[in-house]
C-alpha cells in the first residue's frame, strides 16, 4: 500500500525516537517499503556536528545503522537552513515532496497549551502534507 | 544526547572541503538548560541569559529610580571616555582597517568561509541588502543631509580638521572658501560612514564566521577569542564577553529605537502638518509597538522569508530615493562631485584619521570617537548578523563587499543627500530649509524632511522616506533579537522560537519605558561606554583572527 517511507529525525533528540523508529521499521517490513530518514541542519556548528558535511555523514551512518538493527532498507536525506527553528516544517514538507514519500513516520509531543501558540512539527507536517503521516507520542 | 552507536569526534569527516577544526571538549549546548516557563520550553544558556536579562532589567529600574544623578553621570562618562580616549579610539579604527585590507591582498584572502567547497546560500543582491540593513541603513537616513550640512556651516567651532566653514552670520563666504568648505565636509562625513566602520563590522564578522564555519566553534561572540584564552573562554571569561555583547545590542537597539520613534514622530508631524504630535511621547510608544509588531512578524517569518524580505525592500526603497535625489539635484554637478568627493577622502583620509597632535577637539573627540565607540558597541550583533549570512564566501570575496563596497555605496548616499543640502545652503544660504534645521535651530531628525521639501514631489519622498525609517528598525529589531537570541542560548540557533518572541518584545519594552520614564541618553551613553572595553578586545581579536585565517588551507 506504501511505497516510501519519510522518516524525519533529530539526531540531537536521539533518546525521544525508539518508538518512532520501531514504528517506521514495522511499517516498512509490512508494506515492503524503503524508509528514508530525513533531518534538518543549522548551518552553523551544532551539539550534533560542526558543520552541515559532518552533520550529512553522521546521519548517514544513523541509517545504516537502523538499516542494519531492523532489517530494512534504509538511507537518509540531510537538507541545511539559515534558520532551522523556522524553516523546518517548510524544508521537511519540500523533502517529503522531493522524495515521493507517501508515508512520513515521525515523534512528536503530546501537545500542551503552548501548541495553541506554536505547533509541534509533526502537527505542521501532518496539517499541510498530501502523504499520510503517523505521529507517534 | 545518546549517540553512542555514532563516530565520536575524534576522526572528523570534512566532506564541506578542507578547513582546520578546533578541536575542544566543548559540546554546544552543555551548559544549556531547559526549563518550562508555564506551557513554553525554553533552551538556554547558563547563565549568560539569566544574567543578561537580570542586568538590563537591574539597569532600567535603576537608570528610572535614580535618573537624575546615574543618568547625568552616565553621560559624563561617555564624554569622559570619548575625549580621553580619543586617540585610542582612531587608533584602533585604523589598525582595523589595515588589518582588513593586509588580510585582502595577502594569500589569507583565498580562505573560503565554511571550508574549501562550502557554498553560498544567499545571492550576493540579498546577501548585500541584508549587509547594509543591519549595519547602517538608519544611520544613512539620519545622517545624509545632517552631517555634511552640519559640516558646512556649524557655528560651533567642531568642523573637521578645524578648516573655514562656509556660511558665517548667515552670509556666504568667497567661492574658493566655499568650495573648500564643501570638500572639507564631504571628507569628513564620508570618513564617519566609509571604510573605518565596515573595517570594524568586517573583523568581527569575519572572526565570528571564521571560528564558527570553519572551526566548528559555537556562533556566539566568546568562539572569537578561543586562540587567547583556550578551553577557558567556556568558563567565565566567555560569559562576560557574550554578556557584555548582549547588554551592548540591547540598549543600543533599544535606545536607538526609543530615540527613532521619537524622530520618526516628529517627521511625522512635519511632513504632515500636524501640530502637537511632533512631542507626544505616547504617539512615540504607539510607534514602538507598531514597529515591534512588525519585528514580530518578521522573527517568526525566519531569516529568509523576514529579515532578508524586509532587507530588499528596504535597498529597493533607498535605492528609488537616491535616484529620485540624484535626479532631482543638480544631476550633472552632483555626480562630478561623487569623484570629487571620492578625491577629497581619499586625500584627507590621513590626517583625518590621525590620533595625535590635533586642534579639533570638537570633530575629533566630539563626533569620530563618539562614532567609533557607537561603531564598536554595535559591532556584537552587526559582526554576529553579518557572520550568520556569509557562509559559502571566500575571504577576499567578504572583505570586497563588507568592506569596499558600502565605502562606495556610502560615498554615494553622502554625496547625493550631503551635496545636495550643501547646493541647497550655498543657492539660498539662510533662507534654506536645512539652514534653518540644522544651523539656526539644531533639529536634527528634520534635516532629512528639510531637504526633501524644497524638491520636488516632496509630499511623496517625504512619506517614502518615513516608511524606510521605519522598515529599517523593524530590520535592525528583527536582525538584533535573533543575534541575542543565539548568544543568550549559548550559539543554538534553533533554539525554540518563544525566546526570539521575548527578546523582540523585552527590546520594545524596554525602549517604551525608557521614553515615557525618560533615561534614553542615559543608556545609550551607558550602551556606547561599552566600546572602550570592545575597542581593546577586538584589538586582540584581529591576532586571534589572523592566526585562525594562517592555520586555514589555502
Amino acid at each position: 500500500m506504501y511505497q516510501k517511507i519519510a522518516v524525519p529525525v533529530d539526531l540531537a533528540h536521539v533518546d525521544r525516537l525508539p518508538r518512532a523508529l520501531q514504528t517506521a521499521a514495522d511499517l516498512s517490513r509490512h508494506y515492503d517499503a524503503p524508509v528514508t530518514f530525513v533531518s534538518v541542519t543549522a548551518e552553523t556548528p551544532t551539539s550534533v556536528a560542526h558543520s552541515p558535511g559532518e552533520f550529512e555523514a553522521k546521519l548517514a551512518a544513523f541509517a545504516q545503522e537502523q538499516s542494519q538493527k531492523h532489517a530494512i532498507s534504509a538511507d537518509a536525506r540531510s537538507y541545511t537552513s539559515t534558520d532551522p527553528a523556522i524553516d523546518t516544517d517548510r524544508i521537511l514538507r519540500r523533502a517529503i515532496d522531493e522524495l515521493g514519500a507517501d508515508l512520513v513516520v515521525m515523534a512528536s509531543h503530546i501537545p500542551g497549551v503552548a501548541d495553541y501558540l506554536w505547533a509541534g512539527h509533526g502537527a505542521t507536517v501532518a496539517a499541510h502534507s498530501t502523504a499520510s503521516v503517523f505521529l507517534v507520542r | 544526547m545518546s549517540t553512542s552507536d555514532e563516530p565520536e569526534t575524534e576522526d572528523l569527516p570534512a566532506p564541506e572541503g578542507a578547513s582546520d577544526v578546533i578541536e575542544t571538549d566543548y559540546e554546544i549546548g552543555q551548559d544549556n538548560i531547559t526549563p518550562r516557563i508555564g506551557p513554553l520550553g525554553l533552551d538556554i544558556h547558563n547563565p549568560v541569559f539569566a544574567i543578561s536579562a537580570g542586568v538590563v532589567i537591574l539597569f532600567v529600574a535603576v537608570i528610572l529610580l535614580f535618573l537624575d544623578s546615574v543618568g547625568g553621570a552616565l553621560g559624563d562618562l561617555r564624554v569622559f571616555l570619548t575625549s580621553t580616549f580619543d586617540w585610542v579610539f582612531l587608533t584602533a579604527g585604523n589598525i582595523f582597517v589595515l588589518v582588513c585590507l593586509g588580510i585582502l591582498i595577502s594569500p589569507l584572502g583565498k580562505v573560503r568561509i565554511g571550508g574549501a567547497e562550502a557554498t553560498p546560500d544567499f545571492s550576493y543582491a540579498g546577501w548585500l541588502a541584508m549587509l547594509f540593513a543591519a549595519g547602517m541603513g538608519i544611520g544613512l537616513m539620519f545622517f545624509g543631509v545632517l552631517e555634511p550640512a552640519y559640516y558646512f556651516a556649524t557655528p560651533w567651532g567642531d568642523t573637521p580638521l578645524g578648516r573655514d566653514i562656509g556660511i558665517v552670520d548667515g552670509e556666504l563666504m568667497d567661492p574658493a572658501t566655499v568650495e573648500a568648505a564643501r570638500r572639507t565636509a564631504m571628507a569628513g562625513t564620508i570618513y564617519h560612514w566609509g571604510l573605518h566602520p565596515w573595517a570594524i563590522y568586517a573583523i568581527v564578522a569575519l572572526s565570528l564566521a571564521l571560528f564558527a564555519y570553519n572551526k566548528g566553534l559555537p556562533l556566539t561572540v566568546r568562539s572569537m577569542f578561543y586562540p587567547i584564552f583556550g578551553e577557558r573562554i567556556w568558563g567565565w571569561p566567555g560569559h562576560v564577553i557574550d554578556i557584555l555583547a548582549v547588554f551592548a545590542t540591547l540598549f543600543g537597539l533599544a535606545t536607538s529605537l526609543g530615540f527613532g520613534a521619537e524622530q520618526a514622530a516628529a517627521g511625522i508631524a512635519f511632513v504632515f502638518e500636524l501640530d502637537g504630535i511632533e512631542d507626544s511621547t505616547n504617539f512615540a510608544v504607539v510607534l514602538i509597538a507598531i514597529i515591534t509588531c512588525f519585528a514580530l512578524i518578521s522573527v517568526l517569518r525566519g531569516l529568509e522569508g523576514g529579515v532578508k524580505r524586509l532587507s530588499e525592500l528596504n535597498m529597493i526603497l533607498a535605492g528609488l530615493l537616491l535616484g529620485f535625489v540624484l535626479l532631482a539635484g543638480p544631476t550633472i554637478a552632483l555626480l562630478s562631485q561623487f569623484i570629487g568627493n571620492f578625491g577629497a577622502y581619499a586625500s584627507e583620509i590621513l590626517a583625518l584619521s590621525n590620533p595625535v597632535g590635533r586642534e579639533d577637539d570638537g570633530y575629533r573627540q566630539g563626533w569620530t570617537a563618539f562614532y567609533w565607540a557607537w561603531w564598536i558597541s554595535w559591532s556584537p550583533f552587526v559582526g554576529m548578523f553579518i557572520a550568520r549570512v556569509s557562509r559559502g564566501r571566500t575571504v577576499r570575496e567578504f572583505i570586497t563587499c563588507v568592506l569596499i563596497v558600502p565605502t562606495l555605496v556610502s560615498v554615494l548616499w553622502m554625496t547625493a543627500f550631503g551635496g545636495n543640502a550643501i547646493n541647497q545652503l550655498i543657492d539660498t544660504v539662510a533662507d534654506a530649509q536645512v539652514f534653518e534645521f540644522v544651523i539656526a535651530d539644531y533639529v536634527p531628525e528634520l534635516s532629512l524632511f528639510a531637504m526633501l521639501s524644497e524638491l520636488p514631489f516632496a509630499a511623496i519622498t517625504s512619506v517614502v522616506a518615513i516608511v524606510l525609517v521605519i522598515v529599517f528598525f523593524v530590520t535592525s529589531s528583527d536582525s538584533g533579537s535573533l543575534v541575542i537570541d543565539t548568544i543568550t542560548a549559548g550559539g543554538k540557533i534553533n533554539a525554540p522560537v518563544s525566546q526570539r518572541v521575548f527578546w523582540v518584545i523585552f527590546e520594545g519594552v524596554v525602549a517604551a519605558v525608557l521614553l515615557i520614564g525618560g533615561g534614553l541618553a542615559a543608556l545609550q551613553a551607558a550602551a556606547i561606554s561599552t566600546g572602550l572595553p570592545f575597542a581593546i578586545i577586538l584589538l586582540v581579536a584581529c591576532y586571534a583572527l589572523i592566526r585562525g585565517l594562517m592555520s586555514e588551507p589555502r
